[in-house]
């Protein structure tokens, strides 16, 4: 038996034929074929696999895609404005070292994106805390921290944090 | 790994739920917020034959405050608990404890039915919502019953639901004046299961003496127990420090927390009396107001 659902994914309206037993990570990843969404432990421990419903980040490894139906999904791939620029906490995080096997970093975007989103000048602490549904194991957290408290400051200072960084 | 193959079906109102379990809720699964359910489908711990969907039911969300109580619609999610106002104003225990639960990616989709319903002794919620003397109004489509806490958590992961009922609504009674509580948990790491905890509420009267206490404690039984001795212990006293650790001694005699891996008995029982001291001492500042 399936499904058929339509729901928007990144701003663009797609369709598919699901059973309802496929997890939302795996109609991203295998359906749509957005792999930046990332499968870890599949039981809603590791975070690798958060995405933002309607805006808000949660585990799409704890959804099913027929859940989706009608609603507004953002993943890793609809963060940066095009092919050429990256996102402004991605490109803090390039700065920064705030990644090293990658693997985490995309449930870590859609998470921090989220938190700068309502709380645009976060306390180290704030950041932490919001930090603490994601497990990185190569990092050590330190840079990743540094990493948002930056983007945060640049996105305060100017609203353009690319330009600004690459400015002379 | 992936979910054994089950039947789906998205109700659109209470009533549709209601008929639909009245003829299969032997096989049916209620799917709430999906943070305990699914990862128990994805390890094929759970192999419901048929999903129930809730979400998509309008009108099951809420936090409203009604004449002396607070009623809460058995979808609302932690995420609303959190960061509502008529909680952090009345029901602060509320509050408190829900930011114990998981991480916010888990706080944006759970709910307090879902929690309540899958009865983890080892829950915020459940705990919380029996030191509040909480009732749960369930319904069917043979009609509808309110239970107590006491007559609700029937053991470990199990409660007294029928296979054809539904928890809509939480109901939670209003605090008397000068009452104090407090919420105290230990985990590892943030958002991990709590090894123990206590949630406390203590009211006190013009004079200073406790007129009331309400005792709760977490991962200490099958299910969220009260600590009725320390209770009686505390009501009449000045709340003073030798009481007060003379009640946390009380409320944990008599318990077995069974252990794991995570920590054995001994080191639970000791923890749930440290855990119950720290609330019972903020609970009894809070409630005199120092």
């Amino acid at each position: 038996m399936t499904v058929d659902i339509s729901l928007e994914v990144n701003g663009s309206r797609v369709q598919g034929s699901v059973e309802p037993r496929l997890l939302l990570a795996d109609f991203l990843r295998d359906e749509l074929g957005l792999t930046g969404t990332h499968v870890g432990c599949e039981h809603g421990v590791c975070g690798a696999c958060t995405i933002q419903l309607d805006g808000e980040p949660v585990r799409s490894c704890l959804m099913f895609a027929v859940q989706a139906r009608g609603h507004r999904v953002e993943t890793v791939e609809g963060l940066a404005p095009s092919p050429e620029e990256l996102h402004p906490l991605q490109q803090a995080f390039h700065e920064h070292h705030a990644l090293q096997c990658g693997f985490c970093t995309p449930g870590i975007l859609m998470t921090m994106e989220a938190l700068l989103r309502v709380t645009p000048a976060p306390t180290p602490e704030q950041v932490r805390t919001a930090l603490s549904g994601n497990l990185c194991r190569c990092t050590g957290y330190q840079n990743i921290v540094t990493a948002v408290l930056e983007t945060a400051r640049r996105l305060e200072r100017d609203g353009s944090p690319v330009e600004q960084a690459s400015a002379p | 790994m992936k979910p054994a193959e089950f039947e789906y079906v998205a109700p659109a109102t209470v009533e549709e739920a209601l008929s639909y379990l009245g003829e299969h809720g032997d096989e049916s699964k209620l799917l709430a917020g999906g943070q305990s359910l699914v990862p128990m489908m994805n390890f094929r711990l759970a192999r419901p034959e048929r999903l129930v969907d809730l979400n998509g039911i309008a009108g099951l969300s809420y936090i409203e405050h009604r004449d002396s109580h607070l009623a809460i619609g058995a979808m609302t999610r932690h995420r609303a608990l959190e960061h509502s106002d008529l909680l952090a104003a009345g029901w602060p225990l509320i509050t408190e404890a829900v930011g114990w639960i998981g991480h916010q990616q888990i706080r944006n989709r759970g709910t307090i039915g879902g929690s309540v319903a899958h009865a983890d002794p080892a829950a915020e919620l459940p705990v919380t919502l029996t030191a509040l003397d909480a009732r749960f109004r369930v319904r069917s489509h043979r009609g509808e019953r309110t239970l107590a806490c006491a007559d609700f958590f029937a053991s470990s992961f199990m409660t007294t639901l029928e296979p054809d009922e539904m928890l809509v609504e939480v109901e939670v009674p209003a605090l008397p004046e000068r009452s104090g509580s407090s919420f105290m948990e230990f985990a590892r790491r943030h958002g991990d299961f709590g090894l123990g905890g206590a949630a406390v509420v203590l009211t006190t009267d013009g004079s200073g003496a406790c007129s009331q206490a309400r005792i709760a404690l977490l991962a200490a039984a099958p299910v969220p127990v009260r600590a009725g001795a320390a209770e009686d212990l505390l009501v009449g006293s000045s709340l003073d420090d030798a009481t007060l650790s003379a009640a946390a001694d009380a409320a944990v005699e008599g318990l077995s927390p069974s252990g794991d891996i995570h920590g054995g008995t001994a080191y639970r029982l000791r923890l749930l009396r440290t855990m119950t001291h720290r609330a019972l001492t903020t609970a009894a500042r809070r409630s005199l107001g120092e």
